[in-house]
């Protein structure tokens, strides 16, 4: 049996020495994904670096036009505490697990399991966001639709830690929505985030539990960023027709990459997206018409 | 490793608690509180909830060393809390059977209540997400949490 060490930095420079001085110990934020694995005895790891007693990673502020997120920032503190700034994440906070497992994990935590699944990274790509992370070296930061690399699988160097995420704020409406067998407790069969940012006239997608990463849907963003521009739709908010919305959902649909799973078959998959990006687009496009009035 | 913890209010020191051993472990095999449950071990079933420094958690993902200083209040500790009143509704509307999720339930009703003195049937439902019960169905449990809202309520 593997003897495991327990680190227990103090600090983020502590945290950044313990981690290049233990490449091999595994990084634990509220421990919800990490604890799992070594409950059912599928890891063994030869050290657990808990970063619970890093304060500055529990830190959130906002700078321009943009929120940066700790990454030990929990899932209840999005909801309660960045609801206005970050709608659609708080909303795909709401969706993770229960309210003990919401009170434990982490935005980082959600990015370092990297699963295609992860309800928090479809709302990163939507909203172009980036993650910064970090090294005892060097700092640098991450595009989000750059980070997830292969399914649990991200962008992290092995001696790299994510200090945060730079998300902007919302200058439209926002929606994510989730299919599972059950309103709570549930991993995603497939979900969607949209985000519409009128200030820049950009579409902002992302898709989740339905390819190896979390995609973003760029034919889609194109087209519906092209039509409302074209129209003038933007400044008119005139109702979208119905053959737009079902090009754009069709599109969503398209840019998927699902698989035929225990959690969902690929044709499900398919023909869910194209049901959320059909309502989603509808919700968020009536919220900016009503928003305007 | 060493753990040294508050537990409904005593000093308690685990002087060899493994390192990948979780809060749950050191709650039942070394200090004997077996009123926290020990189930799915993946956070599914909410049976082994506890407060953790006040904070609503599942005992069976946290690291025991993760809980070193920490103060921790178990089902043990509820009634000196003055949670008998969620304790009682449980057993007055019949939310009781099998009694195995009971513990963490009443972890998870006594946290909403403390955040909304007067919850609707979806708070409740929302908040007892994670708890699962194999035997009552949930309505006498959702029934029990509307009781413990209003004690005096007779039906």
């Amino acid at each position: 049996m593997v003897q495991t060490t327990f680190l227990q930095p103090a600090s983020w420079p502590e945290a950044l020495e313990a981690r290049a001085a233990n490449p091999d110990a595994v990084p634990v934020a509220g421990g919800t994904d990490v604890l799992v694995e070594v409950n059912f005895g599928r890891l063994h790891p030869s050290g657990l670096l808990d970063l619970g007693r890093v304060r500055e990673l529990r830190t959130w502020g906002r700078e321009k036009g943009r929120v940066r997120v700790g990454a030990g920032v929990t899932y209840s503190e999005l909801i309660t505490q960045l609801r206005g700034d970050l709608p659609a994440l708080a909303t795909a906070a709401r969706t993770v697990g229960s309210p003990p497992i919401r009170n434990r994990g982490t935005l980082g935590g959600n990015l370092g399991t990297a699963s295609p699944a992860g309800d928090c990274h479809p709302v990163l790509l939507a909203c172009g966001a980036e993650v910064e992370v970090a090294s005892s070296r060097v700092s640098r930061t991450v595009p989000a639709d750059e980070f997830f690399v292969g399914p649990k699988r991200n962008a992290l160097g092995a001696d790299e830690l994510i200090s945060g995420v730079w998300i902007p704020r919302a200058t439209g409406p926002q929606s994510f929505s989730k299919v599972g067998t059950r309103n709570a407790m549930v991993i995603a069969v497939c979900s969607l985030a949209l985000a519409l940012h009128p200030d820049s006239g950009r579409v902002g997608t992302g898709i989740g539990s339905a390819g190896p990463v979390p995609l973003r849907a760029r034919e889609a963003e194109a087209f519906l960023e092209g039509h409302l521009a074209e129209r003038g739709a933007w400044e008119s908010k005139r109702p979208l027709e119905e053959a737009v919305v079902d090009r754009f959902a069709e599109l969503v649909s398209q840019a998927a990459a699902p698989i035929d799973d225990v959690r969902g078959s690929l044709r499900y998959r398919r023909h869910a997206l194209r049901v959320l990006a059909r309502r989603s687009l509808g919700w968020c496009w009536n919220d900016y018409r009503e928003a305007a009035r | 490793m060493k753990v040294s913890l508050t537990v409904n209010g005593a000093r308690r020191t685990v002087d060899d608690a493994g390192e990948s051993e979780t809060l749950l472990q050191v709650l039942r095999d070394h200090l004997g509180l077996t009123g926290t449950k020990n189930a799915c071990e993946q956070g599914e079933c909410g049976s082994c909830t506890v407060y953790l420094d006040g904070t609503l958690v599942c005992s069976c993902l946290v690291l025991a060393g993760q809980a070193d200083g920490a103060e921790v209040t178990t089902v043990e500790g509820l009634s000196a809390a003055g949670a008998a009143a969620v304790q009682e509704a449980f057993v007055e509307a019949g939310a009781v059977q099998c009694g195995f999720c009971t513990p963490g339930l009443v972890m998870a009703a006594h946290d909403l209540l403390a955040h909304n003195p007067d919850p609707g049937d979806d708070d409740i439902r929302e908040a007892l997400a994670g708890n699962l019960c194999r035997c009552t169905g949930y309505q006498k449990i959702v029934d029990a949490v509307h009781r413990a809202a209003s004690p005096t309520t007779t039906p």
